[in-house]
């Protein structure tokens, strides 16, 4: 077995390969740039070598530079991780010449499916099913409208060597296409140092499953089951899970045959992704059809190790070593459920804008049994604006589907991340929500249920019920410990432990309820409630069982009041005591400004344009101005007409969050 | 006897209604509360004995002999805050608009002077439309017997006022006084001439909230500390402050039982101070992870946020944090930050709080309008203000202290008793571009030897080392352990003993 490996990745997934290398006794080398200095991932590693400057291309992306960091720390293979230089043939060729070992795929199976043209060529020729689109390279935007018109709308306009929702943008007129084609071929260029861009039509309401592969350097090669990844939001994969509650055990090998079919053709060795797309109406077993296959280890590839029993990072390490596979395709398990949460530094109350920041708190769950924390930061770390959102991936395991999700939603209530913005309150409602749960979902799945943003998980009367109850006791607490300052005027603080200071006030999300705390009963608004929770006054993650059951709430103390977050929401909450809350009633509700007449910079990032001027008359949709953040260019649009009264940001200037743009009359 | 007794009912009865329910009404309807409802959101409940209820005012000019009720516009007494003694005024607008006759003040002037006797701080919640006029002189003097008073029990017991209504006039020079005045927003203002005053003399058009409301005065002019949406926070606030008070400054600092553990770990301080030397950080982090609980009560939040000052625990005990900033301004001390910071640290001492210093500060703000401003003066308050300080003192340099910043920032050259410096800590004259720019002037045209003087100069002062070989620092510690090294340095200091020679006072630049 090898001695060394490096890892030319960074963040979760440096973490991860680590993790596994270490678990074999092989050795490991980090790579980082300037603004990873400190990361996880470097700290884990048994050596850690700068590359250079913090963006990819002056670092993760740099070959030369990491092929000399196996040569002078004696690394015999490079895993590549996922991203960066994972599907560079250049890359995989080059330590090739210099007799290092790649933990991946042979360098002709990245070169044929890693361009999305050639590979749909392929595929077509393996006899797999393909989507209708324009496999040529197309000129100009000109072009680009003349065959999305040929094909028909809607129509995707993808980078040719793009991926993880980077460099694609749907088109559902020419307007789109127009609009959108050229930000396309940039974003590709940007992101992956190649601007060509191809178009393919569409399949509405489709689901996204894959079929994870391995293969060996012996011709072995074997499906390890799929994967769904229908959540997902601006085609960035948000929730992955296997097995899918679509596909049947004859569609299953099916689609299996067929990806081993397709990776035959090319050579294929190491683990690989075929990417389908499936009609989720078509119930013959037969609608899916090729989308791109990864030549490299995948983001979700966690859910096929619960459901399997394998370590993929290690079969890749054992085939790059040249071991034969120690298993056959009967021999593999298909055992319970596992789901993926993916993490992201994005607020969804915000348009699910990137945050970029100190994660001044971070704990995730711990100890939990079936609950797979995989994350390349710990609490100082600093989610940067150079890389990818994705803080960390979250993954839980389930005798069912049902048990998979029900542990998803008790560890994302013990996810405690503060400092930056996160989805946490997202994925937890998503994990709640009835479609969902009942498995019917597609790729349009969060655009059709919150059409109007996100605005926090439906709460029930009896959650509502549950969390006053916990503010009642907390609040009891508090008053508690405030009467044991010293100083006392009487001998004991009497006045405190009258049974009339155990009656409190909530009003939560403005209604108010009653709570009594009684001697080992608690009421709301009369109905007794079972609580228990324990409460020492400064913790952050109340762990209370009401009614048997356990609800876990992150609190946080507010001047007067307190901010409780669980099953995927904020709620605020006032506890007062009666007499108090009776005298509150005067207070005059006070309006917060209109902020409506402003465009707000939604996200730290530069101004790239501003495309109206002072005096301009806009209508609704219109384009106003361009940020880009996180390698994404966002187009700010007018949320309804007015007249443009005057602009304060250029392009070029870099913005906070919050920033005035521009004010409407 | 019954008839005793039933007429003191009535008595009762009168003076609780105050000025009558449609003033009361009139009142509530402003979202502000009445005089005695203040006092019962303040004070514990049931705790509060009022005295000189049935006192009335002695005007006879003017027809106020047919107006009379009981109390004269200003409730008076004592209860307690979570079980400690306090003395409370809470002026009644509707009696008389809250205005000060001779009767009212000497009401105030009473528990003032019972407040000193015992120990215990006082509380005053103005709204007041000033002085009683129909009184003429007697008003006023009834406001200078008040100012005595405040002056007298300044650094005795602590004094805090809560304005929550008008304060106007000579009304503003009582809280001007105190340690620390809060305000309620859009519904308090405090100035010395109102709008119509300024407008005949100036032709200046403001409106009262521009001219001196809360967001004016806890802002701008940092007259007034903090300021809270409605009067239900306002006093809840207040009763959470002066749990971190002492009673008096023959009293030691209250301590209350805390599940905190003193020697708590808190690793991602090690990442706190950013890579790049430009880069901000929020001091208000290593605050947080410090203290008891992650709970601390920030004075003068919105003025000079450039330094930051608080009030926290440390096992329980409270302490005083002045910290530089570096969110604001880079951190760097100005005008307004030293006043805030020096009467901060002057607050401490005279109540025997611990205070613990942060330093981030790249020097004192350059330029005409710091410097015509007297800047000089200022700064050196703080300066004062730390040098003249007894009370145990630590302070933890983070990154940097540059300059006379350094010295004034509770250095060990000002008996500071335990001076910690993190591993980032840059101790120097200076940043490293302008010392070479000085020292090596003539070479200023070569960009090449200027970069390898500053990497020079970097290599040797961008680190803590020449200050702790010369002794300035006691110990460089790892920014993990500081909550520890704080929590083991107060137990040390607890019983420390210095005094100042013995003096008047001394004469401190004003």
């Amino acid at each position: 077995m090898f001695d060394k490996i490096l890892i030319a990745n960074r963040g979760e997934i440096a973490c991860r390969v680590i993790r596994t290398a270490k678990r074999m006794g092989i050795k490991t080398v980090a790579v980082y740039s300037d603004a990873d200095a400190r990361a996880k991932h470097v700290q884990m590693a048994d050596e850690a070598v700068r590359l250079g400057p913090p963006p990819a291309g002056e670092s993760y992306l740099l070959a030369d530079a990491i092929i000399a960091a196996c040569k002078a720390t004696g690394a015999q293979a490079v895993h590549p991780g996922y991203g960066f230089l994972s599907e560079r043939t250049s890359f995989a060729q080059a330590l090739e010449d210099a007799g290092i070992a790649f933990i991946g795929p042979p360098v002709n199976a990245i070169a044929a499916m890693g361009d999305k043209i050639e590979s749909k060529k392929l595929a077509k020729e393996a006899g797999v099913n393909v989507v209708p689109g324009f496999l040529g390279e197309i000129a100009d935007t000109d072009e680009a409208v003349k065959i999305a018109g040929e094909i028909g709308y809607p129509v995707m306009m993808k980078a040719s060597a793009g991926g993880g929702g980077k460099g694609m943008r749907l088109a559902y007129s020419e307007k789109d296409v127009r609009e959108g084609f050229e930000a396309t071929k940039r974003e590709g260029l940007a992101s992956f140092g190649d601007d060509r861009v191809f178009i393919e039509k569409f399949i509405e309401s489709p689901r996204h499953i894959e079929i994870q592969l391995i293969g060996d350097k012996h011709g072995n090669i074997l499906y390890l089951n799929e994967r769904e990844c229908s959540v997902q939001r601006r085609h960035q994969k948000v929730v992955e899970e296997a097995p899918s509650p679509f596909v049947t055990p004859a569609m299953r090998k099916a689609m299996g045959e067929q990806a081993v079919a397709l990776a035959r053709a090319v050579g294929y060795f190491s683990a690989g992704t075929v990417e389908l797309i499936v009609s989720g109406a078509d119930t013959t077993g037969q609608g899916f059809y090729f989308l791109e296959m990864n030549t490299r280890l995948q983001v979700e590839h966690p859910v096929t190790e619960y459901i399997t029993g394998l370590d993929l990072v290690e079969q890749m390490i054992r085939v790059a070593y040249g071991e034969k596979l120690a298993f056959t395709q009967d021999e593999v398990q298909l055992k319970g459920w596992s789901i993926e949460n993916r993490v992201y530094a994005e607020d969804p109350y915000r348009g699910f804008l990137p945050s970029t920041g100190r994660l001044s708190r971070y704990r995730p769950p711990s100890g939990q049994e079936n609950v797979r924390v995989d994350d390349g930061v710990y609490e100082g770390s600093e989610i940067s604006m150079f890389y990818d959102p994705m803080i960390a991936k979250l993954v839980t395991y389930g005798e069912t589907r049902e048990e998979a999700i029900d542990r998803q939603i008790a560890a994302l209530d013990n996810f405690e991340i503060d400092g930056i913005g996160h989805n946490v309150d997202f994925l937890s409602a998503l994990m709640q929500h009835p479609r969902f749960r009942s498995g019917n979902i597609t790729t349009g799945f969060i655009a059709e249920e919150y059409p109007e943003g996100f605005k926090g998980a439906p709460a029930d009367a009896r959650l509502i019920a549950r969390l006053a109850a916990v503010a009642g006791m907390i609040a009891s607490v508090e008053a508690d410990r405030a009467g044991l300052i010293d100083g006392q005027l009487a001998p004991s603080s009497a006045v405190a432990t009258t049974t009339a200071a155990n009656d409190w006030v909530v009003t939560l999300d403005g209604t108010e309820h009653l709570v009594s705390i009684g001697v080992g009963a608690v009421t709301v608004d009369g109905e007794v409630v079972v609580v228990d929770a324990p409460y020492v006054p400064g913790q952050r993650l109340v762990e209370a069982t009401v009614d048997d059951d356990p609800l876990i709430i992150r609190v946080e103390r507010k001047r007067t009041g307190w901010r409780f977050t669980t099953r995927g929401a904020s709620h605020s909450l006032r506890v007062l005591r009666p007499a108090v809350n009776d005298l509150a009633h005067h207070m005059i509700e006070k309006v917060p400004p209109d902020l409506s007449r402003f465009l707000l910079c939604p996200m730290p990032g530069l101004v790239t344009a501003v495309n109206v001027a002072e005096g301009d008359a806009v209508e609704a949709g219109q384009p106003l101005a361009i940020v880009e953040a996180m390698k994404m260019e966002n187009i700010l649009r007018a949320e309804k007409s007015g007249k443009v009264k005057a602009v304060m940001a250029k392009a070029g200037e870099s913005l906070a969050v919050d920033a005035v743009i521009l004010e409407f009359e | 006897m019954l008839a005793i007794l039933q007429k003191l009912e009535e008595k009762r009865d009168q003076a609780k209604l105050g000025g009558g329910q449609a003033r009361i009404d009139a009142q509530h309807r402003k979202g502000r509360l009445t005089a005695r409802e203040r006092i019962d959101v303040l004070v514990d409940p049931g705790s509060f004995e009022e005295l000189d209820t049935y006192v009335e005012h002695n005007c006879i000019d003017f027809g106020m002999q047919d107006q009379v009720i009981p109390g004269d516009g200003v409730v008076t007494g004592s209860g307690t805050i979570n079980g400690r003694l306090v003395f409370v005024f809470s002026q009644d607008f509707t009696v008389f608009g809250g205005s000060l006759s001779e009767r009212h003040a000497q009401k105030i002037c009473k528990i003032m002077d019972m407040a000193m006797k015992v120990g215990a701080p006082v509380i005053g919640l103005n709204d007041s439309g000033g002085a009683r006029i129909q009184e003429g002189v007697a008003s006023l003097a009834g406001y200078a017997e008040v100012f005595q008073r405040n002056v007298m029990a300044s650094g005795v017991i602590p004094q805090i006022s809560v304005i929550m209504g008008p304060c106007a006039g000579g009304a503003v020079y009582s809280p001007a006084m105190t340690d620390f005045i809060f305000m309620v927003k859009d519904s308090s203002y405090m100035f010395v001439t109102g709008p119509d005053v300024v407008k005949t003399v100036t032709n200046e058009v403001v409106t009262q909230e521009e001219l001196g409301g809360a967001v004016t005065h806890t802002t701008k002019s940092g007259v007034a500390d903090v300021a809270f949406e409605n009067d239900i926070e306002a006093l809840l606030s207040v009763r959470e402050f002066v749990d971190f008070l002492p009673l008096s400054n023959r009293q030691d600092v209250p301590e209350r039982p805390t599940g905190d553990a003193w020697d708590r770990n808190e690793a991602s301080l090690d990442t706190l101070i950013p890579d790049s030397a430009n880069k901000p950080y929020d001091m208000k982090e290593l605050i947080a992870k410090v203290v008891d609980e992650g709970d601390f009560f920030e004075v003068q939040p919105t003025h000079a946020p450039n330094i930051v000052t608080c009030f926290a625990r440390i096992e329980g005990r409270t302490i005083g944090i002045v910290a530089n900033q570096p969110m604001a301004l880079a951190g760097v001390l100005d005008i307004n930050s030293s006043k805030k910071a020096a009467r901060f640290v002057r607050f401490c001492d005279a109540f025997d709080i611990p205070i613990i210093t942060f330093v981030d500060v790249p020097g004192f703000l350059p330029g005409t309008a710091q410097e015509h401003n007297g800047i000089i003066k200022h700064g050196a308050k703080l300066l004062f203000a730390y040098a003249e300080a007894t009370v145990p003192k630590i302070t933890v340099i983070t990154r940097k202290a540059y300059g006379g910043a350094y010295d004034v920032m509770s250095s060990k050259h000002l008996r500071g008793d335990l001076n910690y410096a993190w591993p980032t800590a840059e101790i120097a004259v200076m940043g490293a571009k302008g010392a070479v720019e000085i020292i090596f002037r003539k070479d200023i045209g070569d960009k090449d030897k200027i970069a390898a003087r500053t990497a020079e100069y970097e290599e040797r002062f961008a680190n803590p080392f020449v200050a702790a070989s010369k002794g300035f620092i006691d110990e460089v510690i790892m920014p993990q352990t500081t909550r520890r090294r704080i929590a083991q340095g107060l137990r040390k200091l607890r019983n420390k003993q210095l005094e100042n020679p013995w003096k008047k006072h001394d004469n401190i630049p004003l």
